[in-house]
């Protein structure tokens, strides 16, 4: 950058992102480039060029109904996580040190354990002699063991379980921010605790929020280890879908016009998400 | 309202919320203590609780060589990975932390989009890119894969740490006659050490624990751990995995204390 002024010691040249970005250039931007060129292509040998694998995909009632079911666990795991990821945001901003201490050990043990590890302990949890089900045999509950593994439900708490930290960890920053006055004012100005969570923490928040929602979201569509292992071999989403049509089949084009089309939708959710952001954040410091 | 009222209402508000706060303490907590109990029994199936206790499929560890030869390659390759992101990334997040302009902006939301888009797309669209240059997948081309998706979390951190950094310590520096190059060695690079590590760290755990990308990006000859994990547990349900489980989980929980102490690893995620 030419305009930066020799003897300002506080920012550095720009030249020195240049091997990042020439990395991205030749190693992230070239390959989807590749994508999106293989994608357009009419038979899987690469002959000819044409859309027919989009019209194909958008024509299509399983694939698109693949497309909006993983876009719809999103929706779900991330309404779940945010329903039990606030509380405990909420706990841990007013616990004494030594309590935070552990709650962040909590917290952050899930983040950084292995996919395979976390997916793993719900193999075992939701199994047919699992935890769940033998708690509830002894409880008199059930005489058979019931199928929790492979179900829509039980990959969706799974899930939640893996996603949270992403959720809790802006939760908190958000919390931490808000100044614990506002809280006071609002009682005392008559106000229950339902109606200042509602009126004053929600609001001032929702910058935390949308961000939680937003890597909790795209963290769980894609979420390939844990949609496969706990949602099993019937329930099928777009991260096992473009496997399938790559690997398996070997059908290169139609593989990366699904790819294609989840990026989309991802990158569409990603500028909603963006958009309420902004928006958001704008309300919260008016 | 009447105190009564508004005490109810309270009370109904801080049950309701410690109700799901416990609820999602379980929730975070279960898998973990289930896995290690699950570890440690004595039989040959993953029924909770065991039937009983015995360090039977630890000892079996020892024997497991193509476990212990995909975590070999994996910790290589996550080693690679590291040192690429810290050296390529510290360079990137100097330069484009504290700059305001357009360019700087637009490289920082160049290196953060490997987050949110969808690992296993990239993973397929780097092996048609390898396979039209005409070269064969390898542990290198594995690395160059892994550093796209890794190096965000470098340059997240670096950037942080370069936002906390007071600018009238680099000022001082430089009036105090030291030149810009022992001004970053003496100064920042010292100042911003913890973020980095934190980094670095997170990049490395990341790399270790990636499928979407080796999916694509082995070869046969480097099978990785996780991907041999979660092959192990489509095929059958193998009480070994339990204890490969448990040996991860102690060096997460043990790499997670040092690193909370050393570069407070918490602050920097948040």
């Amino acid at each position: 950058m030419a305009a930066t002024p020799r003897h300002d010691t506080t920012t550095y040249d720009l030249k020195l992102a240049l091997p990042l970005a020439v990395f991205f250039l030749a190693f992230f931007l070239a390959p989807l480039a590749i994508l999106l060129f293989v994608s357009l292509h009419t038979d899987s040998s690469m002959t000819a060029m044409g859309i027919t694998q989009y019209v194909k995909f958008l024509g299509d009632p399983f694939s698109l109904s693949v497309l909006v079911r993983t876009l719809w666990v999103g929706v779900e795991v991330t309404a779940l996580c945010l329903l039990l990821g606030l509380p405990m945001a909420w706990v841990y901003v007013r616990a004494p040190g030594w309590v935070q201490s552990i709650l962040m050990l909590v917290v952050l043990l899930p983040l950084l354990t292995s996919v395979v590890v976390r997916t793993f302990a719900w193999i075992v949890i939701l199994g047919r002699q699992g935890i769940v089900n033998s708690t509830l045999a002894t409880l008199g509950l059930i005489d058979t063991p019931l199928r929790l593994l492979y179900t829509e439900g039980g990959m969706i708490v799974a899930l939640a379980q893996v996603q949270m930290p992403l959720m809790v960890l802006p939760l908190v920053t958000a919390l931490s921010r808000l100044d614990p006055n506002l809280l006071d004012a609002s009682a005392a100005l008559g106000a229950g605790s339902w109606r200042t969570f509602g009126k004053v923490v929600l609001p001032l928040t929702l910058p935390g929020i949308i961000a939680g929602c937003l890597l909790t979201y795209a963290a769980s569509i894609t979420a390939f280890i844990t949609q496969t292992l706990v949602g099993g071999g019937q329930l099928l989403f777009m991260p096992m879908y473009i496997y399938q049509q790559s690997s398996t089949l070997n059908n290169w084009p139609f593989a990366a016009a699904i790819s294609i089309i989840f990026l989309c939708a991802v990158l569409a959710v990603v500028s909603l998400f963006n958009a309420l952001g902004r928006l958001s954040s704008g309300y919260a410091h008016s | 309202m009447t105190p009564q009222r508004k005490s109810l209402e309270a009370l109904s508000f801080q049950a309701a919320l410690w109700l799901l706060a416990a609820l999602c303490f379980v929730l975070l907590v279960l898998p973990t203590v289930v896995v290690i109990t699950v570890s440690f029994t004595s039989g040959f199936s993953l029924k909770f609780p065991p039937p009983g206790y015995s360090l039977r499929w630890y000892s079996a560890l020892l024997d497991a060589w193509q476990l212990h030869f995909a975590a070999t390659n994996s910790l290589k390759v996550a080693a690679w990975t590291t040192a690429l992101s810290v050296a390529f990334g510290v360079a990137a997040a100097l330069a484009i932390a504290r700059s305001e302009t357009w360019k700087a902006r637009l490289l920082d939301s160049l290196f953060m989009s490997p987050l949110v888009l969808p690992a296993l797309a990239f993973g397929l669209a780097a092996l048609m890119f390898f396979s039209v240059l005409g070269l064969p997948v390898s542990p290198v081309t594995l690395v160059i894969g892994h550093v796209v998706v890794c190096v965000p979390y470098v340059v997240r951190t670096t950037v942080a740490a370069l936002a906390q950094l007071n600018p009238a310590l680099l000022e001082s520096s430089a009036s105090l006659g030291a030149s810009r190059l022992h001004t970053l060695r003496r100064i920042t690079l010292p100042l911003i050490a913890p973020g980095i590590l934190a980094g670095a760290f997170i990049a490395f755990m990341s790399s270790f624990d990636n499928v979407p990308v080796s999916l694509f990006l082995r070869d046969a000859r480097t099978d990785m751990l996780p991907i041999r994990m979660w092959q192990d547990l489509e095929g059958k349900l193998d009480v070994t995995i339990a204890a490969v489980s448990g040996v991860m989980i102690a060096f997460t929980i043990a790499a997670l204390v040092i690193m909370e102490r050393v570069a407070g690893l918490s602050r920097r995620l948040r």
